[in-house]
């Protein structure tokens, strides 16, 4: 008989899967754990390399040299902006004119569902100004773009002074196949999403805007600027954006070489290059950088303006300018040239960049880890839970201890049994529900009853629902259906498991470090949750694991790799600011990961929950 | 008397010039020998082939490549009507081209290749593998104009040149299509059952190139490759105002291997076997020389490179007997070969022998302009240059009706 078909086979093997479980669980954790702090080790790691051979090297020669009178630009743009107390656009669309590119506005409006910190308003009204130079003997069919956004005070003026003399640098060029577009955003990601949904003719996010009436071809790549010094010591690259997507890593690997090749110091993350990335120290630096960008990725948040590029397919990344104390210094000519010859480099591209990795990890600028080294370490995580059901399943299918009649045994609880499971899952599902939906409908009440803003009503009451509901199945499974069974717990926490497994696979799939990050909390609490645990410790375990206390602590280890660390009161701060600009992101730009968080994992959570207090 | 003591010796200066000029005519057995002499290479016209399979901007070397041997060659000798050029893309006009209807073949843009009488026979999406290999067997429609068709016969020597990207068998054309050394093998065959070359010498510029001549087998064929198989060929010099690179290192020393030749000049295959040693081209060039029938040594550049038309000046009259009358008295100014021709077909489309019996008026007053009277009952002189006969080979029956 077959391995599988024969009883006593099969018994052997059940037997062993169950003697081995919880071992094995420990061990898949354990090595999951070790795979992914291993990936940033050196010898593990893969140089990068540029893939694209239109790209080539960085054989250019870049000829920008006037970098002082792009400083100019920036004081008389300063100076405009205090003057008109916002975007001087009338004194910026004849300085677009005045170098030759085709000028055009597109004024935008939002109704923010709550007002965040930095607006203190309901309506955001803005207008972007943008400037095409075309290419003087090719068709109009492809664009590449380059911004920097309008930012009130005194940050990001250089930025639009480099813009300004770039572009009449390359006005002056006729070796250009595409056309440029120079493009100046206000409130930063807001204005760039009213262009980008302009420009491609799409309205997702429920923005109002001015149609567009000059246009490119379609954008083949583009780079955002932010630069707020005459002299930089550094410039970081910014990759990570919505959803946690990332630009082709052909971009990132042009933006090195051309540093390589002039000189000038790159960061990413804010982490220097070094020599000794195999001894103890670089380790260290490395799995920092590392760390972070899986934080980074994992918020789901665009860190720059180039973020919401990616979604329509556009590689996109952006370079900050960081003013440290360091000696040695670069103007913005040699800044000028490095763009230069990326755009140069750019021009060649006769596709979209689509030869190197959409999926990495960069524990360096020069080393990275692609998707197929990565996912392993969530592959053996998920291992667990695939190992749980199996043994749930195998509880399941033998009948329990002390029974002799299975046949009324299996029958009885089947009833009351489908009930006992289908309550916690809905009751679940709607806490859910209410998390995602009630805070920003309820936050005029909360208003009116508590002395707060509205910020803080909608953060709070998303904590207070949060915390409510672990109350919540709790009782009502106790007025339902009295003590549940055995079997009725097990089924239960199959389901639980399925779920868990399927939502952080596909959510790992779509953004790797959300899913870990996910899978590491929540996988131990699925994995060794029964009704027979001891229930306090238990409890505080889980309230430990839980999403909520997932992201507090991430707050706190991102900010100790940022090498700012915080005080408890702080963080809290910071918690509450990041919850609610998880929502805002939601609604402004269409992120997922609190819809995901709210309506999917919570829920999830609170299954688990359930279990525990099943008795 | 001082004029009557030189009398004397003029007088046999004069006798002896007399005797020289009237020579004894020499029967017709022996003209063969003696024009065989001339035809020892077996070859009476050169066409070449030259071929860049790469479009794209970043390979813009491929088609600098091909415009230089096409440089050469026509420099050479060999008219526009018996090359074929096959460009895939246009990089003088590209968008990117920061100096537009140029191409560069060596940086700091000393040498401009594309100049102003290149003549591209196939151009971007023409060059296809099939119509590389219809260019060869000549099996083209009829509605394909003379100037892309390779109108050669048993008595010419062809030089096809390759470039592009390659790998070990294939040649890649386009970016979409393969050719194979074993279609490139059966076309050449098709070629010698068709009687379609006399000599036929294969240069190709690309990564694995000895990996498309190994399966020749046709006879009077010479290889030569850039690399052999598992090497690859590596490109020359970059250009920062261009942004690419200009030249591959093969024919980049071939090149300059070329630019030292002369129409006159008697370089031979085994110099062009030493061009771009391992040390200047980082890949070991490579040749084939067994299906070859002529020792290496013997074959000059210019029987493949170059249109040379052998020209021997000889003071001999040839005396060629039995001639058949063809008279034009309408249009006495027209040339006319006379029949002796056709004992010497066997030999090619070739000679126009002239008749030895000038008067002494007419050949020593003649200039080369003038042409030649119709005698009387005499044969029609072909007379080309000042004193004497010239054997003129390397001249197609189409040009000897001017």
């Amino acid at each position: 008989m077959g391995l599988l078909s024969d009883p006593n086979r099969r018994r052997a093997l059940t037997n062993l899967l169950t003697r081995l479980n919880t071992p094995l669980c420990i061990v898949c954790y354990l090595a999951g754990v070790a795979w992914f702090m291993g990936l940033a080790f050196e010898p593990f790691t893969l140089r990068t390399y540029m893939s694209e051979n239109a790209m080539g090297s960085t054989m250019v020669e870049e000829r920008f040299l006037a970098g002082e009178r792009a400083l100019v630009t920036a004081r008389e743009f300063a100076a405009q902006k205090k003057k008109m107390g916002g975007m001087p656009v009338d004194w910026l669309v004849k300085a677009m004119q005045a170098r030759g590119l085709e000028v055009f506005t597109q004024s935008f409006s939002r109704t923010l569902p709550f007002p965040d910190e930095n607006k203190e308003r309901y309506m955001v009204h803005g207008t972007n100004v943008y400037g095409i130079l075309r290419a003087p003997r090719a068709p109009r069919t492809e664009a590449l773009v380059l911004s920097a956004p309008c930012t009130p005070g005194s940050s990001n003026n250089q930025a639009v002074g480099l813009l300004l003399g770039l572009a009449q640098y390359f006005r002056g060029q006729m070796y250009w196949a595409k056309d440029i577009i120079f493009l100046v955003n206000e409130h930063d990601l807001i204005g760039m999403q009213a262009w980008l949904e302009g420009y491609h003719h799409t309205n997702t996010t429920g923005m109002s805007w001015t149609p567009l009436e000059g246009r490119g071809g379609s954008i083949q790549a583009a780079l955002s600027l932010e630069l707020s010094s005459d002299i930089i010591t550094s410039l970081d690259l910014v990759l990570e954006g919505l959803n946690g997507q990332l630009p082709n890593l052909d971009l990132a690997n042009l933006f090195y070489a051309f540093c390589q090749k002039i000189g000038v110091l790159c960061t990413i993350q804010g982490k220097l290059q070094r020599n000794d990335w195999d001894s103890a120290a670089g380790y260290s630096q490395a799995v920092q950088t590392m760390l972070l960008m899986v934080l980074k990725q994992a918020s789901g948040r665009p860190w720059g303006d180039h973020g919401l590029f990616l979604r329509y397919h556009i590689e996109a990344a952006s370079i900050r300018g960081i003013n440290s104390f360091r000696q040695y210094k670069t103007d913005l000519t040699t800044v000028g040239k490095l763009l230069e010859g990326m755009f140069r480099k750019l021009n060649n591209l006769l596709e979209r960049l689509h030869q190197s990795y959409f999926f990495y990890l960069l524990p360096s600028l020069s080393r990275f880890v692609s998707i197929g080294y990565y996912m392993p370490a969530f592959g053996l995580l998920a291992a667990i839970l695939l190992l749980r059901a199996l043994d749930l399943w195998v509880q399941l299918g033998s009948p329990a201890p002390g029974t002799e009649d299975g046949l009324v045994d299996g029958e009885q609880p089947f009833g009351p049994g489908v009930l006992s499971v289908l309550t916690p899952l809905i009751i679940s599902h709607l806490t859910g529900v209410a998390l995602y939906t009630l805070p920003i409908m309820a936050q005029q009440t909360a208003v009116e009853h508590f002395p707060v803003s509205e910020t803080e009503a909608v953060v709070l009451t998303a904590i207070a629902i949060y915390t409510a509901g672990l109350a919540l199945p709790h009782n009502t499974h106790r007025v339902l259906s009295g003590e549940g069974t055995e079997e009725g717990w097990r089924v239960l926490k199959l389901i639980a498991i399925f779920y868990m497994a399927v939502l952080l696979g596909c959510t790992a799939l779509i953004n790797f470090s959300l899913g870990f990050i996910l899978a590491l909390t929540l996988v131990p609490v699925a994995a060794f949750i029964t009704p027979h645990v001891p229930r306090v410790l238990s409890a505080l375990v889980m309230v430990l694991l839980s999403p909520g206390s997932t992201l507090l602590f991430s707050i706190f280890v991102y900010q100790e790799l940022q090498e700012a660390p915080i005080t408890l009161l702080e963080g809290w701060n910071l918690f509450l600011s990041v919850i609610s600009q998880g929502i805002l992101d939601h609604n402004l730009y269409g992120s997922l990961v609190y819809p995901l968080i709210s309506l999917l994992v919570y829920p999830c959570w609170l299954l688990l929950w359930n279990i525990l207090f099943w008795k | 008397m001082a004029t009557c003591s030189c009398c004397f010796p003029l007088m046999m200066i004069t006798l002896f010039l007399y005797i020289l000029l009237y020579l004894q005519p020499v029967p017709c057995s022996n003209v063969e020998t003696k024009a065989s002499q001339l035809f020892s290479s077996g070859h009476t016209n050169n066409w070449a082939v030259l071929v860049c399979t790469s479009r794209f901007w970043f390979n813009y070397r491929h088609v600098a490549n091909t415009l230089s041997v096409y440089r050469s060659v026509k420099r050479l000798g060999i008219p526009d009507s018996h090359i074929v050029l096959m460009l895939a893309d246009d990089m003088a006009c590209n968008h990117r081209n920061p100096k537009p209807a140029t191409v560069f073949s060596h940086k700091n843009m000393e040498l401009n290749v594309y100049g102003d009488d290149v003549e591209v026979d196939y151009r971007g999406y023409e060059v296809t593998v099939e119509n590389f290999l219809r260019v060869l067997t000549g099996r083209l429609p009829p509605s394909t104009p003379r100037s892309k068709r390779l109108l050669s016969d048993d008595r010419s020597n062809i030089l096809i040149y390759l470039t592009g990207h390659g790998g070990n068998g294939f040649l890649k054309f386009q970016d979409s299509e393969e050719i194979s050394n074993v279609e490139l093998a059966d076309a050449f065959e098709q070629m010698w059952q068709k009687r379609r070359y006399n000599e036929l010498l294969f240069i190709i510029d690309t990564c694995q190139g000895a990996s498309m001549y190994e399966r020749f087998y046709s006879p009077n064929l010479m290889a030569l490759a850039s690399s052999q198989v598992g090497e690859d060929s590596l490109s020359h010099q970059p250009d920062l105002a261009i942004g690419v690179h200009l030249m591959d290192r093969y024919t980049f020393y071939l090149l300059e291997f070329l630019e030292d030749i002369h129409p006159a000049s008697q370089t031979t295959m085994n110099d062009l076997f030493k061009v771009c040693p391992k040390s200047q081209c980082a890949s070991t060039p490579g040749h084939r020389t067994d299906l070859f029938q002529r020792d290496p040594g013997s074959v000059l550049i210019t029987d493949f490179f170059g249109s040379v038309r052998k020209v021997e000046i000889t003071k001999e009259t040839v005396n060629l007997t039995t001639p058949i009358v063809y008279e034009d008295h309408e249009n006495p100014n027209r040339r006319i070969g006379t029949p002796q021709m056709a004992s010497f077909w066997a030999f090619g489309p070739s000679s126009c022998l002239c008749s030895s019996r000038p008067t002494a008026s007419n050949t020593s007053s003649t200039s080369s302009k003038t042409l030649p009277q119709a005698l009387p009952g005499g044969p029609k002189p072909l007379v080309v240059g000042e004193k004497g006969i010239c054997h003129i080979t390397g001249m197609t029956p189409f040009h000897l009706l001017l």
